[in-house]
């Protein structure tokens, strides 16, 4: 695992320490790295001139001069691609007309395989900017030798070299072939473009995946057919952990024109344990053996758990006071502090259990061929699933292939690729390729649902209404103790703990002392297997943060956007860092200040109408997008229906590398927000999901999209992730809007109309 | 035997009478634009036009179309360029494309009815069609800009 636990969010800054190659390929050029993207940065450094390398091709040039670029990052609507490839393209100094984008398949050679916590643009910049620099210097150097001028002489444009009047095509030059090696020295010396020389980066291009996807054409891991296969439809069991098939009778199905059989999986890695899979000639015919094929399960231990017990356990756990990790936010002492305080202002925070409900329900196609296990699907973790899926089939992780499809959606829950394991395992003990589909229900069901969350925070003031400390105590279920172990770090008392499931509580306020508990909540562990969630651990804990920042601001009477500006201050360790945290904390005060702006904050609105704000720092500490939002809401005293009206948002996210991908971001993850925070959430009964299918979970629909107003702050410094830092304000930005339209406080997502009603 | 007609191609199949038509045009005729999403007919993924109204195939059993006129996202325009299709381009509508033939066919549909729509209708006729990236806003937009170049040709 230890290539995975490389996953740590750190941006590809090693990148130079790798040699790069130009190698004349049939067909063209191929521009590679000789070591692999995300392999151990410390590891040994593979050097031009060692006899034996895997070059891993990055990109390539055609005798036509288009450039094909490899992408190892899943499409799932974020256009990563188009994003990825700009970026190399802009240095290569080539038209973007010329330019392809291939998703490959899953390989070792290309390192770690995820695509999550929006860290792709900022993951990639550097590696893909070297790699384009390094392909020009290439042609540059090839260009001058064929126009037999010096190469300080010349430049490359547009897909040609350039000197004086003298020119060459790119592709004149790749079919003549050439063959040249950089060293990890000589790539370290290449210059990248000066910003003011960028013609892609920030210039509006078309996405490059839009087209097919207007047309029917694009293709999607549901999609996917090979010949001989069968259709599959799992029959869940009554608990997603420990139960146990004790007999399956099929009698009623046999009658089912295209029914073949049902199959109990046998599965060694323990990830699907219990799920029997009907199997037909067609998917109608698998779904209708699905429904009447009778199962009998000893069911596991939480058959019986309910939302209520999942809070109770959240809440029980918090109140162990030896429970769960403090994270490093330098001063943690508080309770000096607290017992010192003057005003001490506190509340909880809960979020109901939320599903992904991505439109595509999760599919895989699984086909043994030639001692190789290929899996047709739409995944963002391939590197997560791989050793799963070897111990599952017992065979060698390089004898599994997954073939990289379009995700119908991905939001997190294709980050655990748990659904192509039973496909894999029925292609296997049946011999021929099965084609496992799960029906919206299903898929329901066994969602890696975003726990539900309990938080309890703190405020300690002086007699001037100084703040001089602050506590978070965060319990949910830990979607990567159950998936990712290896990939927790340890509290500063030594206890090892989801990141994902506390970070945004260890915020950039100036607080003084600053305690944040993460607590695992074991019960959420064992029924369900928790997910990540679009915007993940900020999705609940700003929430609660900026909730509770709001609260504070009144109760010791101050106006809620001057309060967060005077402890947004930049200082000590919330000055931030270059490269990635560069300004700190005073760049998150610059959005809220913008945004507040505008808004209209402070101007009179009508009866019953509010303005609540809330700000964030997306997802991580260490890869900050700097975000605010001022949600404008109006509230029916009688009915407490809330109705959006407008969502104002203002980001930082350093370079904007591609404008159109980036507002589209920013547009679904603030809906997102709208949605979680009005529109979904459901619950447990009886150890399984309530709401199934849209008659009872009801994502946002179009008529009740409010106007949206986006701007991002115009920036230079790195680019960071924009796929979830709008979900993590919406939330709260709309609770303090409540507040301040009708004096209602509400303190549970999703919030309801009679939770308003209420509350008024 | 059912016979219908899909994109103008002569279908004659023998598949159980209460076959949704969404798997026969997905399964069986190898169109695969037409989605499955949530098979209770609410999400609208699965749109097509029978007789030139948008129906959900997913409820649809492939009886009722027996000798009908169906068209999928495929057939909607030689060069995939209806107004509609032209607009979502134009805007750069679809993040990750699931429900966007779908929401394209349903436009198609009302819109060649009547182009002439207020703001409240367009939103009317949508708000059966999920977006799960939340690609509303852009929708929005290219219904309006694919009714004005209707109303207009």
């Amino acid at each position: 695992m230890s290539r995975i636990a490389r996953l740590a969010p750190t941006a590809a800054t090693t990148v130079s320490r790798r040699g790069f190659l130009v190698s004349t390929v049939a067909g063209g050029l191929a521009f590679s790295f000789l070591t692999a993207c995300g392999t151990d940065p410390t590891g040994p450094a593979i050097t031009v001139g060692e006899t034996s390398y895997d070059p891993t091709i990055w990109y390539s040039i055609g005798g036509d001069g288009v450039v094909t670029v490899n992408i190892i990052r899943a499409e799932m609507g974020q256009h990563v691609g188009t994003a990825l490839a700009r970026i190399l393209a802009d240095e290569l100094e080539v038209a973007w007309d010329k330019v392809r984008i291939h998703h490959v398949d899953s390989d070792p050679k290309w390192g770690l395989m995820v695509t999550g916590g929006s860290w792709s643009v900022w993951q990639t910049y550097p590696l893909y900017s070297q790699a384009g620099a390094a392909g020009r210097e290439a042609l540059i150097a090839a260009g001058a030798a064929k126009l037999g001028v010096d190469p300080a002489t010349c430049t490359a444009r547009n897909g040609q070299v350039l000197s004086g009047d003298q020119s060459v095509s790119y592709a004149t030059l790749v079919s003549d072939g050439m063959d040249q090696a950089f060293t990890p020295e000589d790539l370290a010396g290449i210059a990248l473009k000066p910003v003011s020389e960028r013609r892609l980066i920030g210039a509006p291009v078309e996405a490059l995946d839009i087209a097919d996807k207007t047309t029917g054409r694009a293709v999607f891991g549901i999609d996917a057919k090979v010949e001989g296969m069968v259709y599959a439809r799992p029959i869940l069991p009554p608990t997603r952990n420990g139960s146990v098939v004790n007999s399956i009778d099929d009698s009623a199905a046999r009658g089912i024109r295209g029914y073949r059989q049902a199959l109990a999986i046998e599965d060694p890695s323990g990830t699907t344990s219990g799920w029997v899979l009907a199997l037909g000639d067609s998917y109608p015919a698998a779904m209708r053996a699905a429904d009447v094929i009778r199962v009998d399960w000893t069911a596991g231990a939480t058959a019986t758990v309910s939302e209520a017990d999942l809070m109770a356990a959240a809440n029980a756990a918090l109140d162990d006071p030896a429970a769960g990790a403090i994270l490093d936010t330098g001063n943690t002492e508080t309770a000096p502090v607290f017992a010192g305080a003057e005003t001490v202002i506190d509340a909880a925070y809960t979020t109901a259990t939320a599903l992904h409900f991505q439109l595509e329900p999760v599919n895989a196609l699984a086909e043994l061929k030639d001692g190789v296990m290929e899996i047709h699907t739409g995944n963002q973790w391939q590197s997560l699933v791989l050793p799963w899926l070897a111990q599952a089939l017992d065979m060698p992780e390089d004898k599994i292939v997954l073939k990289t499809y379009r995700l119908g959606g991905g939001f997190g829950r294709r980050l655990n690729g748990d659904y192509a394991i039973p496909a894999a395992i029925a292609a296997k003990t049946l011999g021929q390729p099965v084609k496992l589909i799960l029906t919206r229900e299903d898929d329901s069901r066994f969602d890696s649902v975003r726990s539900p969350s309990v938080q309890r925070l703190r405020l300690a003031a002086d007699g001037n209404g100084r703040v001089t400390g602050m506590e978070q105590h965060v319990a949910a279920g830990w979607p990567t103790k159950v998936m990712a172990p290896f990939f927790m770090p340890s509290g500063t008392n030594g206890v090892a703990y989801d990141p994902f499931a506390v970070s945004g509580a260890d915020h950039w306020y100036s607080v003084g002392a600053h305690r944040v508990r993460a607590v695992s909540n074991e019960l959420a562990n064992q029924t369900f297997r928790p997910g990540w969630l679009r915007s993940v651990g900020p999705g609940f804990t700003n929430w609660a943060l900026e909730s509770f920042i709001d609260e504070a601001a009144h109760a010791l009477g101050q106006d809620p956007v001057a309060f967060r500006l005077s402890l947004l201050t930049g200082e000590g360790r919330n000055a931030g860092a270059a490269p990635n945290s560069t300004g700190g904390a005073r760049r998150q005060a610059n959005v809220v200040r913008r945004c507040a702006d505008r808004a209209g904050w402070g101007q009179p609105l009508p009866d019953g109408t509010g303005l609540g704000l809330a700000t964030s720092f997306g997802q991580e500490r260490g890869m900050p997008t700097w975000i605010a939002c001022a949600a404008q809401v109006r509230v029916d005293r009688n009915s407490g229906q809330v109705t959006t009206e407008k969502l104002t948002l203002v980001a930082d996210a350093g370079t904007i590398v591609d404008p159109g991908g980036a507002m589209a971001q920013m547009e679904g993850a603030a809906l997102w927000g709208l949605s979680l925070a009005l529109h979904e959430g459901t619950q447990f009964e009886q150890g399984e999901i309530a709401d199934r299918n849209l008659d009872r979970y009801t994502p946002l629909r179009l008529a009740d999209t409010p106007e949206l107003d986006i701007s991002f702050v115009e920036s230079s410094e790195v680019p960071v992730g924009l796929g979830e830092p709008a979900t993590t304000v919406v939330g709260p930005a709309i609770g303090n809007a409540i507040y301040q339209a009708v004096g209602a406080r509400l303190r549970h997502l999703p919030i309801t109309s009679d939770a308003v009603k209420a509350a008024i | 035997m059912t016979k219908f007609t899909v994109n103008g191609m002569e279908v004659d199949l023998d598949v159980d009478p209460d076959t949704p038509l969404l798997w026969v045009i997905r399964d069986e005729v190898n169109l695969t634009g037409t989605k499955f999403g949530c098979g209770i007919g609410q999400c609208g993924a699965c749109t097509v036009h029978l007789d030139g109204m948008a129906v959900r195939a997913c409820i649809t059993p492939v009886s009722a179309v027996a000798g009908a006129t169906i068209t999928t996202i495929e057939g909607l325009d030689p060069d995939g360029a209806h107004p509609v299709q032209a607009a979502w381009r134009d805007l750069q509508v679809p993040q990750c494309g699931y429900c966007q033939s779908g929401q394209i066919m349903q436009a198609a549909a009302v819109l060649s009815q009547n182009p002439d729509l207020t703001d409240q209708q367009i939103d009317d006729m949508m708000t059966g069609n999920l977006c799960r990236c939340m690609s509303y806003s852009r929708i929005r937009q290219a219904v309006r800009e694919a009714a004005n170049a209707m109303k207009e040709a």
